[in-house]
């Protein structure tokens, strides 16, 4: 995909004699596609390099030396160029390129998943010669072979168009399909027994421009005119893959990538793609069940909600508010998560509510530092500092982009992680640490001191120059469930401390985790990104009542329900005995908690300990939105309904509110997003008609800028929060690099002032634009907002929408990150011992990768992985079974020998089948140190 | 079947530091391989792939667009009877038919005690020679009937085995390229990579 200059200079070519405007660089099939000249194509695709292998975009170009037959697909525009794309050669051309495209093509669209929306059977209608001269016999293949689990590929209908193939190499780079053979017998094939395992092979189903790929999940199963489409968001992970779903009779049957800029580029991944099917399960919940002696028994929903009411009342009095705790919500939508933090916080008043399980960040953490978005991390010639997990195996779109601002962006990535990940190939530097000591690291590269012992030289001194570079986005997230969130929040800290720019995306990984931790889903904050301590006023004027403490995090709600300190456990479709990295605890609190009401679309390890279980709506059976890692708010579709009588997680809060004595007052998802945006800081101007606006069919980030230019800026001369104001550096920069604030307060007290007072914060807002716009030139959540501003009295003209107008006074401030006051000592490992280190794989024994039929085989085993040196020094064989012990509990695993890993660290996979690391977990230390003996 | 023997895949590395990029040496390694086993293995196409650090498909790709790969097991010697016009016309279909008849295969057949695989080839440029075949892409010009037969009697018994090396050798000598007057790791010339390979970058850790 060559590069169209940014430049706003453009050029003037003539397409069918109209003038038309365009850029520097861009190929002539796309100029004249933005006009409405569509040229037909097979092979060329914008988020792709150009082939021209179809030669199905003929068209006349004369630049001046008489027209001849050329690609559009290949010609870059240039001035004064004329061309035809309806000539009589040109007709002649596509007819030609189209017979000749079906010598071998056998027509058998009747029995073809494609028929009906096929390019090649629309454009053979459109330009082709409508008859065949071909009388002698078309090439033969076996029909239909898998070359994955996931695909199967028909080589006869193939058009040999390298889409499927330059996917592979040039996006997904998992080249396993390729050309093989020549000339008339040339055909896509996997090498023998190398399937094409690519976890975004279902991609290649997509833009194959006939149906020689169909993927395994939707052969058969529907003809395109009976599909209904239905735009929605994946929330498998919270990259927020913006999709398509077609559905029939009230069945989802299909996902499809939408291409939009700032995300997914119309690409999806495997997992998010096919997961959906786990909401037709036979073992979905289809109502509500209660605990009846020993079993959960069907029961209506009256009853089932007066008894989990009542539970909470009984708690409620018997222990206080305090003695209720409230774990998960990253499942919900935005609104549900805001009408269950409004229950939880405002009605029972409770702040133990936790939305991650002991396998995130905090939320202050997340909340407070300053945001990224994906085009900010992958802008051209960036350095991107991955302090994440495996980003491929957990946010793999997100690895899709950044893979391709490596590759055709310069940007550089620094990884720092204990063993190597996908990610190392792309990383101009990967520098290894033990678990748990990633600050040391960090600061001898920002020291900029020597590289420390032992350390790879030259990529220590690659990232330390590429972090000088700037500007650094941080990648940051729980690598590994073994060792506490402590040792990568000291980690952003010291980069934050130490670099001029730079900003942070945090890598969570469950859907909806940051709408939850937006909507205050999490001990500390409400919503909005506010803390409680700044935020009780406020929320108190309109809730009612909010806690006074901060309450416990998913850790310390388990451990005070193991100790019986909690009377009511609710869990918001959350498995801690599955998901929580420790589960001796995990389980001992279900026990220990006197009544367990769950809310979830299954039966989980934990929701089938419940005493109370709510049956509820899944994917694409609600409306609402959600947020992805950006801040991206984006709506869902609501494509079916619910199975059975299960009902929608925001409709269960109201519930249990009315029952509980209180009205929510959310009436509808309409309703409850206007709330929110009245009183969450970070969503105000957010309207629900800017939402669902065409100018935010991309989403819109959260806060706005103006919310941050009108009121923090110019107050505090810091921009806070994530979002396009290009100066940071005032929030959490300690008193040490004070310069550096005052630079920054006087950059933004000049824009202030150009903008004139800020009673025109409109203006001074545009000011704040530019700068926005010119140091991320192409950030489409400028753009987005700037479109609002283009249009004629646009969505933000509007005098209804309080952007403009500073908000009130007494909304609260949005959270800022500080840095932790002690740094939690991680204890040095002896010399028997390992230190623990944990990753996951995309297919893992989850709720939805099980229960999806397409992806239920596809969870690998866990073995243990450990430097060579180290076995050899525990005299154990590779290979061999080890017996792996914590103070925790023990379990036995293969072993292999791994150069990758460093010394004194043993790597183990979490959630798959085989022996489960979460036996030896004690998630209240901050790192996991186990010995290891042969098993005799 | 086979992958690359240790002596082999010494010579392999060698061959591969010749190139500025490994998958380079793609096409030299598949007639090392070739050499070794007298066509080319999978095992063979999957050891290349992690010598050069491509996938086996990119491998199959490029060794199944060449016809001179073997992909299939094949005879010590490979017969090609051109059949092509100027042949033709000077009794190609006729030899082509004799041979057949003599040695009891079809043309794309290997002779059972595994010494002679037959194939019918387009034109060869011998056209002045016509009729004209190859064993092991040796050259036989003017061939009647009778000289196919002492020619397959003369490598039935050996009297050929000097002159043509079994399938799959190109030359008994090996190409040895000094060290210094390899390509090497970087191109040749002032120590930039050509036009040709930046415009493709690699991964950043290989231009550091
Ligand atoms: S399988 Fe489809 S995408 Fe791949 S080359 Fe053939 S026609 Fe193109
Ligand atoms: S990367 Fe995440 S959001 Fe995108 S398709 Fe995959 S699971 Fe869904
Ligand atoms: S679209 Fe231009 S050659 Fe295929
Ligand atoms: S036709 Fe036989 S060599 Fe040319």
């Amino acid at each position: 995909m060559p590069e169209a200059t940014n430049a706003t200079d453009t050029l003037t070519i003539t397409v069918d004699g109209k003038e038309i405007e365009a850029r520097p660089g861009e190929l002539l099939i796309d100029a004249a596609e933005r006009v409405g000249i569509y040229i037909p194509r097979f092979c060329y695709h914008p988020r792709m390099r150009p082939v021209g292998m179809c030669r199905m975009c003929l068209v006349e170009i004369d630049t001046g030396r008489g027209a001849a037959l050329q690609p559009a697909c290949m010609a870059p525009v240039a001035p004064g160029m004329n061309v035809t794309t309806d000539s009589r050669p040109v007709v002649k051309a596509q007819d030609g390129v189209l017979e000749f495209l079906l010598v071998n093509h056998p027509l058998d669209c009747p029995v073809c998943d494609k028929g009906g929306e096929c390019p090649l059977q629309d454009q053979t209608m459109a330009y082709g010669p409508g008859e065949s001269r071909m009388i002698e016999e078309k090439r033969h293949f076996e029909k239909p072979i898998p070359i994955s689990d996931l695909v199967t590929l028909d080589r006869e209908r193939c058009i040999l168009c390298d889409r499927c193939t330059r996917f592979a190499k040039e996006v997904a780079g998992d080249p396993l399909i390729h050309f093989l053979d020549r000339g008339g017998q040339t055909q896509v094939n996997t090498f023998p027994d190398h399937p094409f395992a690519s976890y975004f092979s279902g991609n290649t189903v997509q833009i194959c421009p006939v149906g020689a790929l169909t993927a395994t999940p939707y052969r058969f199963r529907a003809r395109p005119w009976d599909l209904q489409q239905t735009e929605s968001t994946c929330t498998s992970c919270s990259v927020g893959c913006r999709v398509v779903v077609d559905s029939s009779r009230n069945r989802m049957l299909r996902m499809n990538g939408v291409d939009i800029d700032p995300v997914n580029w119309s690409w999806l991944c495997d997992k998010g793609r096919f997961d959906f099917q786990a909401f037709e399960s036979d073992d979905r919940l289809h109502g509500p069940l209660v605990r009846r002696g020993s079993e959960l028994v069907p029961v209506r929903w009256s009853e089932a909600l007066n008894e989990a009411a009542s539970a909470i009342r009984e708690g409620l009095d018997r222990s206080g508010p305090a003695g209720v705790a409230v774990l998960g919500g990253a499942r919900l939508t935005n609104e549900a998560a805001y009408a269950w933090a409004k229950l939880t916080k405002g009605v029972i008043g409770t702040d133990h509510v936790d939305c991650q399980l002991g396998d995130g960040l905090p939320a202050e953490v997340v909340l407070g530092l300053p945001r990224a978005t994906i085009d900010q991390a992958c802008a051209r010639g960036g350095t991107v500092v991955l302090l994440a997990p495996d980003l491929k195996e957990e946010l793999p779109v997100l690895y899709l982009r950044l893979r391709h601002a490596v590759l055709e962006d310069a940007a550089t990535v620094i990884e720092l992680a204990p063993a190597a990940t996908t990610s190392t190939e792309l990383a101009a530097a990967s520098l290894r640490h033990r678990p748990g000591e990633q600050v040391t690291v960090v600061r001898a590269l920002l020291d900029g001191g020597p590289a420390p012992q032992g350390a790879d030289e030259d990529g220590f001194r690659r990232a330390a120059e590429a972090l000088r570079r700037g500007p650094v986005t941080v990648v940051i997230g729980r690598s590994s469930v073994a060792e506490g969130a402590g040792a990568v929040v000291d980690a952003a800290a010291a980069l934050l401390a130490g670099l001029d720019e730079v900003r942070f995306l945090p890598a969570l990984r469950r859907g909806n985790v940051h709408g939850a931790l937006d909507m205050g889903l999490a001990p500390g904050v409400l919503p909005g990104r506010t803390a409680l301590a700044d935020g009780r006023d406020w929320f108190a004027g309109e809730w009612g009542a909010v806690p006074v403490e901060p309450g416990l995090d998913a850790t310390g709600i388990l451990r005070a329900a193991a100790d019986g300190r909690i009377d009511t456990l609710v869990l918001l479709g959350a498995d801690p005995i599955a998901d929580f990295p420790d589960h001796v605890l995990a389980e001992r609190a279900l026990a220990g908690a006197r009544t367990v009401i769950a809310l979830d679309t299954f039966l989980t390890a934990s929701s089938s300990q419940a005493d109370v279980v709510l049956a509820a709506a899944g994917y694409g059976e609600v409306d609402g939105t959600t947020t992805n890692l950006e801040g991206r708010v984006s709506t869902l579709g609501r494509i079916v309904t619910p199975p059975g009588t299960a009902r929608s997680d925001w409709h269960l809060a109201g519930d249990l509110a009315r029952r509980l004595g209180a009205d929510l007052g959310l009436e509808s998802v309409e309703a409850t997003w206007a709330e929110i945006e009245r009183v969450a800081p970070s969503h105000a101007g957010v309207t629900w008609e800017l939402l669902t606006s065409p100018e935010a069919s991309d989403g819109v980030v959260v806060p706005l800028p103006s919310r941050l230019s009108a009121t923090e800026v110019d107050v505090e001369g810091n921009a806070l929060g994530g979002s396009d104001v290009s100066v940071v550096g005032g929030a959490g920069v300690p008193a040490a690099d004070v310069q550096h604030g005052q630079a920054a307060a006087a950059a933004v007290a000049s824009v202030a002032a150009e903008g004139g007072p800020q009673g025109e914060a409109g203006k001074a807002e545009s000011h704040a634009h530019e700068s926005a716009a010119a140091a991320h030139e192409d950030s489409t959540d400028v753009s987005a907002e700037e479109r609002g501003h283009d249009d004629a009295g646009g969505v933000e003209g509007q005098d209804d929408v309080p952007v403009a107008e500073p908000p009130p006074g007494d909304r609260p401030s949005l959270l800022r990150f500080a840095p932790p006051a002690a740094e939690p000592s991680v204890p040095p490992v002896d010399r028997y011992s390992l230190r623990l280190f944990t990753t996951r794989k995309l297919y893992d024994r989850g709720t939805l990768n099980q229960q999806a039929r397409a992806l239920r085989g596809l969870a690998g085993r866990s073995t243990a992985r450990v430097n060579p040196i180290e076995l050899a020094r525990l005299g154990v064989e590779p290979g061999g079974a080890l017996k792996i012990s914590s103070a925790r509990g023990s379990l036995v695993t293969a072993t292999l020998a791994d150069p990758d890993v460093p010394r004194g660290a043993i790597v183990l996979g979490w959630n798959l089948d085989g022996p489960d690391p979460g036996d030896l977990i004690d998630a209240e230390a901050p790192v996991t140190d186990v010995r290891v003996e042969t098993t005799s | 079947m086979a992958r690359l023997t240790e002596a082999n895949e010494l010579v392999a590395r060698e061959i591969i530091g010749r190139y500025p990029r490994p998958k380079s040496a793609l096409i030299p390694l598949l007639h090392l391989a070739q050499e070794q086993d007298g066509w080319v293995t999978d095992d063979a196409m999957e050891h290349i792939a992690e010598l050069v650090g491509v996938t086996a498909a990119e491998v199959l790709g490029t060794c199944s667009f060449y016809e001179m790969f073997k992909r299939e097991p094949v005879g010590t010697y490979l017969v090609n009877i051109c059949t092509n016009i100027s042949c033709q016309l000077l009794g190609a279909e006729e030899l082509l038919h004799h041979a057949e008849a003599t040695l009891g295969v079809k043309a794309g057949g290997t002779t059972r005690d595994g010494l002679i695989t037959l194939e019918d080839v387009e034109c060869i440029a011998a056209c002045t020679e016509a009729p004209c075949l190859q064993v092991n892409y040796r050259y036989r010009y003017k061939v009647a009937p009778e000289d196919f037969d002492r020619l397959v009697d003369d490598l039935r018994s050996g009297a050929l085995v000097d002159e043509v090396p079994p399938h799959g050798t190109l030359h008994r000598t090996r190409q040895r390229i000094p060290t210094d007057r390899a390509a090497g790791a970087a191109s040749p010339v002032g120590g930039r990579e050509p036009a040709w390979i930046a415009s493709r970058p690699a991964p950043a850790k290989d231009t550091p």
